[in-house]
């Protein structure tokens, strides 16, 4: 024993010594991999490689997929990689952490509005202002992606707009025409109550629906106050104390207080909606006019019958669309060289009628495409002929999250609580306003 | 090798009788392992575990994103309690943890005595009280969210052909919270059920062959020997669904996130929804008080329940 343990200890030392080294190289070998592979893209042969960061969603994919194919055809020398980004919350991180640390590959789309200034456009991305990209851009859409004069990114996807889907057929059987004033709605509603049908559709099952009645209310809150979404976002406007904002709620608890909802509101989900609103049960339906393909999948057949108007104010004449606008396209401050114009180029295709028309082919619009020369296909449903008719009138302003970062989370159990009865409009109101004292503070913003 | 065996087979005896401090302080001084043996353990609890509890304190007193925190002092705790969202969560709370636990309780014992007793198919009967604690609570509160629906849930469809308008079991405000408790209490019953079959059947037979030869009736047996005996059979499930139910949260959120409004919410489901909105102070402030609350409440009951402990 005592012979033997001197000689066992050092090849047990060497042991351990070439373990560590073997570590060590396992270590380095991938650190230098890593390295490699993130310049890659650059050895590519004679063509140019970019890569574009989109959602990992199924849809995302196929019609970011739609417009690469179509793209890299007219462009035989540019591929286009595509790369997957999870959605909401951990996207937003992602792309935050990306743009801080100088990683984000050659083009991303990101939201639009509000979030879109959160990421410093003036810091990560590339300006485009004055380029053949941009040329076509909507200038309704233009604010959305731009700081100061300067334009960052181009629309990807379709505007979509809140308000309320109807059913045709049961307006004329009644003889209805579309409110455009508060008090009309109140009429034509009672009219449906009285043939025994439910005037106003409500979905608490998915909570979110819910909100329609306030969220789709802020073309009539900026119709009368323009610079009610500065002041919001200052402190200084509040909607429980503001008559205009406030009448968002109280239309919501009139719902409640008339009775006019669906005896199953409490727990019918969005796809019950769709269904009682093309059965012609239910004639009036609060939703987002993206909810179409909801539709097209419940009741395919009621497509055509169902129509879509903007959630009437005060005033008739400033009767308008309270709209959401798609998402932009960007390129980071980091691409550079051959990168930058193979990304202008992707970008100044998605921003045309050739690109357009290979997004309609992944996935049909549900509202017009903010680019100019971009018509609507002939067989879009009726919703989105009547929201792209608001678009073209010029009657649709942005809705309020494009406008200030401040949104509180609990918006739609409030407006739950308020369309069950549970809570009145005022206290609603003024809790919402609590809601989102805490959000501005979280955001650090001036004045809260 | 006997000092080991021993102390492996002492735990469940000498914890009771510890009480008195005597037996522990021994052990520990005759323990056959080295103190670096406790090392990795004390290492992994303290970083996992004691360092993220006491950050959590200094935490909830900031306003913090992942980068930077701002010492706000105790305006969270302030908030918390100003908002009647939160403190409705807060009231729910402890209604459901005593609704839930005081039912168990009761079914518990019950089924535990009808489940010890001579009854035809007992083992049989046995698993199929244990079943739903097997069951995922996510896929239980799917399951009964679809059973409770108002117009197409079964339950609903059953109590029609009696003729009996069922409520909206999880859409009716006054009736939501109460509804996901009844869900709670059919899937933790099974477990009260063991502990009180295992408290019952370790009552040596000699009590109650004595009891019934002093001409006691089943009523008396099970009045003055069974629940006495049992008492730590009831202390431990008390404790357990206590515990369970005050910072119980996934069978709410399946069921019914809080809804219709807040009227289902409890500290937990608040908690979720403030840090999914970003308010992670706020959420660490919540998180604090669910601390402070739990202990408040169990370190008591357990002095109170483990002096009441009859020595069998």
């Amino acid at each position: 024993m005592t012979r033997t343990s001197p000689v066992s200890a050092r090849p047990r030392r060497t042991v351990r010594r070439v373990l560590a080294l073997a570590t060590a190289l396992t270590l380095t070998s991938l650190s230098a991999c890593s390295a490699g592979s993130l310049g890659s893209s650059d050895d590519s042969g004679d063509g140019v490689e970019i890569t574009w960061l989109t959602g990992t969603d199924e849809t995302a994919q196929a019609t970011a997929q739609a417009i690469v194919d179509a793209f890299e055809a007219a462009n035989p020398d540019i591929t286009v990689k595509l790369d997957g980004k999870p959605a909401g919350a951990e996207g937003d991180n992602l792309v935050k952490t990306r743009l801080s640390t100088g990683s984000m590959p050659d083009v991303f789309d990101y939201n639009s509005g509000s979030l879109f200034q959160q990421i410093a456009p003036e810091k990560n991305l590339a300006d485009l202002s004055g380029d053949d990209a941009v040329a076509r851009v909507d200038d309704a859409y233009a604010p959305q992606v731009s700081v100061g004069d300067q334009i960052y990114g181009v629309p990807y996807g379709t505007a979509f707009a809140g308000g309320i889907m109807y059913n045709r057929k049961v307006f004329e059987e009644l003889g209805l025409e579309i409110p455009t004033t508060w008090a009309e709605f109140e009429t034509v509603a009672d009219a449906i109550k009285a043939a025994g049908k439910v005037p106003v559709i409500q979905t608490y099952g998915e909570t979110w629906s819910s909100q329609l009645f306030v969220l789709a209310d802020f073309h009539n809150i900026s119709a009368v106050e323009p610079n009610w979404a500065q002041e919001y976002t200052a402190n200084q406007a509040k909607y429980a104390s503001d008559p205009a904002a406030l009448a968002g709620f109280e239309h919501l608890q009139e719902v409640w207080d008339k009775g006019w909802a669906n005896s199953d509101f409490a727990s019918a989900k969005v796809p019950d909606g769709m269904r009682l609103l093309a059965s012609g049960e239910g004639a009036m339906y609060p939703i987002l006019s993206g909810n179409i393909t909801t539709l097209a999948a419940a009741a395919p057949d009621a497509v055509p019958d169902i129509g879509f108007f903007a959630l009437p104010g005060t005033d008739a004449s400033t009767n308008g669309l309270t709209a959401w606008f798609p998402n932009g396209v960007y390129i980071p401050a980091t691409t550079e060289g051959d990168q930058l114009e193979a990304s202008k180029k992707l970008l100044g295709f998605i921003a045309s009628p050739e690109g357009c028309e290979a997004q309609a082919s992944a996935s049909p619009p549900t509202g017009p495409y903010m680019v100019e020369g971009c018509e609507l296909p002939a067989d879009v449903p009726q919703v989105t002929t009547d929201v792209a008719a608001y678009f073209d009138a010029d009657k649709q302003s942005p809705a309020l999250e494009f406008l200030s970062p401040v949104k509180g989370p609990n918006l739609e159990q409030l407006c739950v609580e308020v369309g069950s009865g549970i809570t009145s409009a005022a206290d609603a109101a003024k809790l919402y306003d609590q809601d989102v004292e805490k959000q501005a503070q979280q955001l650090g913003l001036e004045g809260w | 090798m006997r000092d080991v065996s021993a102390t492996i087979s002492t735990p469940p005896r000498t914890e009771r009788a510890g009480a008195g401090g005597r037996g522990g302080r021994e052990r520990r001084r005759r323990s056959p392992y080295p103190n670096w043996f406790f090392l990795p353990a004390a290492i992994i609890y303290g970083v996992l575990f004691l360092a993220p509890t006491l950050l959590s304190f200094y935490f909830s007193l900031t306003r913090w994103t992942i980068f930077d925190s701002e010492f706000i002092g105790l305006d969270n705790f302030a908030q918390f309690f100003s908002e009647p969202a939160l403190t409705k969560g807060f009231v729910n709370t402890f209604i459901y943890a005593v609704v839930t636990s005081g039912a168990k309780v009761v079914l518990g014992m019950a089924l535990g005595l009808l489940l010890t007793s001579q009854i035809v198919g007992r083992g049989y009967l046995r698993s199929v009280v244990f079943f739903p604690v097997l069951v995922s609570t996510v896929g239980v509160g799917i399951t009964f969210q679809v059973l409770m629906h108002p117009s197409k849930g079964a339950i609903n469809s059953a109590l029609a052909v009696f003729g009996i308008d069922g409520p909206g079991w999880l859409t009716d405000p006054a009736l939501a919270l109460f509804s996901v408790a009844l869900v709670d209490i059919w899937k933790g019953v099974g477990l009260a059920t063991v502990i009180y079959m295992a408290g019952i059947v370790s009552i040596p037979n000699e009590y109650r062959e004595a009891a019934k030869v002093d001409g006691a009736g089943p009523w008396s047996t099970f009045r003055n020997i069974i629940l006495p005996l049992s008492w730590p059979a009831t202390s431990t499930v008390v404790t357990l669904s206590l515990i369970g139910g005050l910072r119980s949260f996934d069978l709410i959120w399946a069921m019914t996130k809080g809804g219709p409004g807040f009227t289902s919410d409890v500290i937990a489901s608040v908690i979720y929804k403030q840090y999914q909105a970003g308010f992670y102070g706020l959420s660490t402030a919540g998180n604090v008080i669910l601390f402070i609350a739990v202990t408040a409440i169990v370190i008591p009951l357990t002095r109170f329940m483990a002096k009441k402990e009859v020595d069998v």
